[in-house]
């Protein structure tokens, strides 16, 4: 079986990245904006374990995991400020979060 | 050597800490339990203290007696820094214990003097709670004192130095509320601190270079190093003794900075005749006579000892004649004789001038004791005749009557039988009378003076002529005569614990001479062991007879001007109503001078720095400083505008910036 070239890997997890920061920058909705911040952490991911593959390591699979778990608590916590933030303000578009403005 | 000397002392010097701390002990109890003791006790307490202090001086003085050489005894070491190496050291020899004996014994005398004194002095100031107070800070004076003359080298010196300076400003800021417009003794104390300022600022300067140049501040190693430093470098050693003749210039109230001493009559009379007469204000001649080796290595600074002695002298001694003030004549006498010791110590006659300190002190404290006893006479009457003048008006009118004006004096020889007696053998004695105490010691400095330079000689000659004319003219103002004021009249004798020390001050004023007497120079031979260069000592029956001549000259000239003089009302000075006199009487205004050209530009300084500089540039700076922070913070505001996104823009602006840098290079 012919394996897929490390390099098509590497372009997936690039563009899997601009598209993230990309969302980030221009949404304004929340949930997208952290959906588009787990894009980025899976291209990163991505990334991580081609690389582990190519050099055949496994401590970039270790560091996938650990992405992977703080991932996962940051999500847990970022969710529940959002419900916080729409039972306050019955919206969650962040361009309306400025009142810390200096 | 030092080894050599520790091992040969007697066990008896390691008593010398206890000079220092006796008085302390004295000081502590009176602090600690002194508000539940009668005023008794506290001045017993005190005056045992000292006295003790002066029964260990007189065993190191027994003790020296047999083995003369030198005892430094190191009690705690101070300060070691690189090669700065300083002790807490006492240095016992003959010189030393000559300054001790006459501190403590002296001391002794006035702190007994002072229950007396004291009892009345807080009576008639209406605050009898600041006894204790009092023997307090002469505890703590005699302590100061003694780490002084007691110091093994100058740092230490330099403490004593600085204690008495600051137990002379508590003393004469006693009575800090009173004097004229309530204000007039806290000023004359804050001068004396200052323009000791200005002396110990010499002093410090005289101290770094010493440490500088011989890597040391004892005695000894100075003393042996100075002739290699004098070879090498002349200035050096001119400058260091030239600085320290600033410092004994402030401290023993010499030309410039003499004018802290007539104000500092402003503290109770013991305090006069302790401090400001018999004790602290020699420590610069003792600090002279201590650094003869050095002196004798920069003649130029030795000529400047001797002329700036000579001058206040004779400075000193005119305007003692033009003075009303009891108190004043003796402490313009007092500069003039401390000039008399330190032209003495300039012209090398360390030992002339030792004499006459010792002398002084006798002599000098006697007079300012008896001035008090006067003082007190004349208070005393003058709250007897307002008693009984006006019931109703009990003790307003005795605050406007100055008992200390001698011309309101007069006819006390009666009044004050005791007083006048012992008065008159101090008085004779200061105006070097013979057989008395001040001709011998007086002449000596004047035979010095003759065999070194007639300009100095001719200047002291009218000084004790000077001396004597100022003497005859206060005795014959305050004791003879008839009373010139009810007060006057109604002047009663003082206790027997006042008048005790007078009589003993008097045998003493009386025989001191016999301590350096012509032919056996017993105090030359003590102190040589001390002393290097002590010329062989000599009497001439011309000189001698001169300045008795001159003495008995002013002292009939004195009876002349002023013994006929006796009315019944207090009236102008004979000599009065032109204008030399008027300067006399207004201290040749050097007062007013230094006001013009020193105290009024400094003021101008002051404010000036005060108002364009502190309050226009420094403060403009910083406000300005805080304008600029804040005008910073404004702009840099405008950057934090709440939008998360714009947030992450930044920082993806800057990842994408350093990885580019990162490429790049």
């Amino acid at each position: 079986m012919q394996s897929v070239p490390a390099e098509y890997y590497l372009a997936l997890s690039a563009v899997m990245f601009a598209l993230g920061i990309l969302g980030v920058l221009l949404r304004r909705n929340a949930l997208v904006v952290f959906m588009c911040l787990e894009l980025m952490f899976n291209a990163a991911n991505l990334a991580f374990i081609t690389f582990a593959r190519l050099y055949g390591s496994v401590s970039g699979q270790v560091v996938v995991f650990f992405v992977m778990t703080v991932a996962a608590a940051e999500v847990a916590i970022g969710l529940a400020l959002m419900v916080e933030i729409f039972r306050n303000k019955r919206s969650i578009d962040i361009d309306q979060m400025n009142s810390m403005k200096g | 050597m030092l080894l050599n000397e520790a091992t040969s002392a007697a066990p008896i010097f390691g008593l010398a800490p206890a000079l220092v701390f006796l008085p302390l002990a004295g000081l502590l109890i009176n602090l600690i339990f002194g508000k539940r003791m009668r005023e008794g006790v506290v001045g017993a307490v005190a005056s045992l203290a000292v006295g003790l202090t002066f029964v260990l001086a007189l065993i190191f003085a027994a003790t020296l007696a047999g083995n003369p050489e030198s005892v430094s005894y190191r009690f705690l070491e101070w300060i070691r820094i690189g090669t700065l190496d300083v002790n807490w050291a006492f240095r016992i020899d003959t010189l030393s214990v000559t300054m001790m004996l006459v501190v403590s014994g002296v001391g002794t005398l006035i702190h007994i003097y002072a229950i007396g004194y004291m009892h009345e002095d807080v009576r008639h100031n209406d605050d009898p709670g600041r006894f204790r107070r009092f023997f307090v800070y002469l505890n703590l004076f005699i302590a100061a004192m003694m780490i002084l003359i007691s110091a093994d080298n100058y740092l230490m010196l330099f403490v004593g130095w600085e204690g008495v300076g600051l137990c002379s400003y508590l003393l004469i800021g006693f009575w800090f509320e009173k004097g004229k417009d309530g204000i007039a003794n806290a000023q004359a104390a804050k001068k004396a601190f200052v323009v000791n300022r200005v002396g110990d600022f010499g002093l410090l300067i005289a101290l770094f270079l010493m440490f500088a140049y011989f890597g040391s501040l004892d005695f000894s190693v100075v003393f042996e190093k100075a002739p290699a430093v004098a070879a090498a470098t002349p200035g050096v050693l001119l400058a260091m003794t030239l600085f320290m003749l600033l410092g004994v210039a402030g401290k023993s109230a010499q030309i410039p900075l003499y004018v802290w001493l007539p104000d500092a009559m402003a503290g109770p009379t013991p305090v006069s005749a302790l401090i400001h007469a018999a004790t602290m204000v020699t420590a610069g001649v003792y600090l002279v006579v201590r650094s003869t080796p050095l002196y004798i290595l920069a003649p130029g600074a030795q000529s400047a000892v001797m002329w700036v002695g000579a001058a206040t002298a004779f400075f000193a001694a005119t305007i003692a004649l033009g003075q009303p003030d009891i108190k004043k004549v003796l402490a313009y006498s007092t500069v003039s004789q401390l000039g008399f010791m330190v032209a003495a110590a300039g012209m090398g006659a360390g030992v002339a001038a030792m004499f006459h300190l010792v002398t002084h002190a006798f002599f000098k404290a006697l007079l300012f004791l008896g001035a008090g006893s006067v003082i007190l006479g004349m208070e005393h009457g003058a709250e007897h005749g307002s008693a009984h003048d006006k019931h109703n008006e009990h003790g307003s009118s005795h605050h406007d009557f100055d008992p200390q004006d001698m011309r309101n004096m007069g006819g006390l020889r009666k009044r004050m039988p005791l007083t006048f007696a012992v008065y008159l053998i101090g008085a004779l004695a200061l105006a070097g009378v013979a057989p008395l105490a001040g001709f011998f010691s007086k002449d000596e400095i004047i035979l010095s003076a003759q065999h070194t330079n007639m300009g100095v000689f001719i200047l002291l000659i009218v000084s004790a002529f000077f001396t004597a004319f100022y003497m005859g003219r206060q005795l014959l103002l305050i004791f003879f005569g008839s009373a010139r004021t009810e007060p006057a009249g109604a002047a009663v004798e003082s206790k027997p614990v006042v008048t005790a020390p007078l009589v003993v001050l008097a045998v003493l004023s009386a025989l001191g001479g016999a301590l350096n007497l012509p032919g056996v120079y017993s105090l030359e031979h003590w102190l040589e062991h001390t002393l290097a260069h002590v010329a062989p000592g000599e009497f001439s029956i011309a000189t001698a007879g001169i300045s008795l001549a001159v003495a008995l000259l002013g002292l009939f000239l004195a009876y002349l001007v002023y013994g006929r003089k006796f009315t019944a009302k207090p009236q102008a000075d004979p000599l009065s109503g032109n204008f030399l006199y008027g300067m006399l009487e207004n201290k040749w205004k050097i007062d007013e001078l230094y006001d013009t050209i020193i105290i009024r530009p400094y003021r101008g300084l002051a404010d000036f720095l005060s108002n364009p500089v502190d309050l226009g540039v420094i403060n403009n700076l910083s406000a300005g400083l805080a304008w600029l922070m804040q005008a910073t913070a404004d702009l840099l505001r405008r950057t934090q505008t709440g939008f998360v996104r714009s947030y992450a823009l930044v920082v993806f602006i800057g990842v994408v910036l350093i990885l580019a840098f990162i490429l790049v290079r």
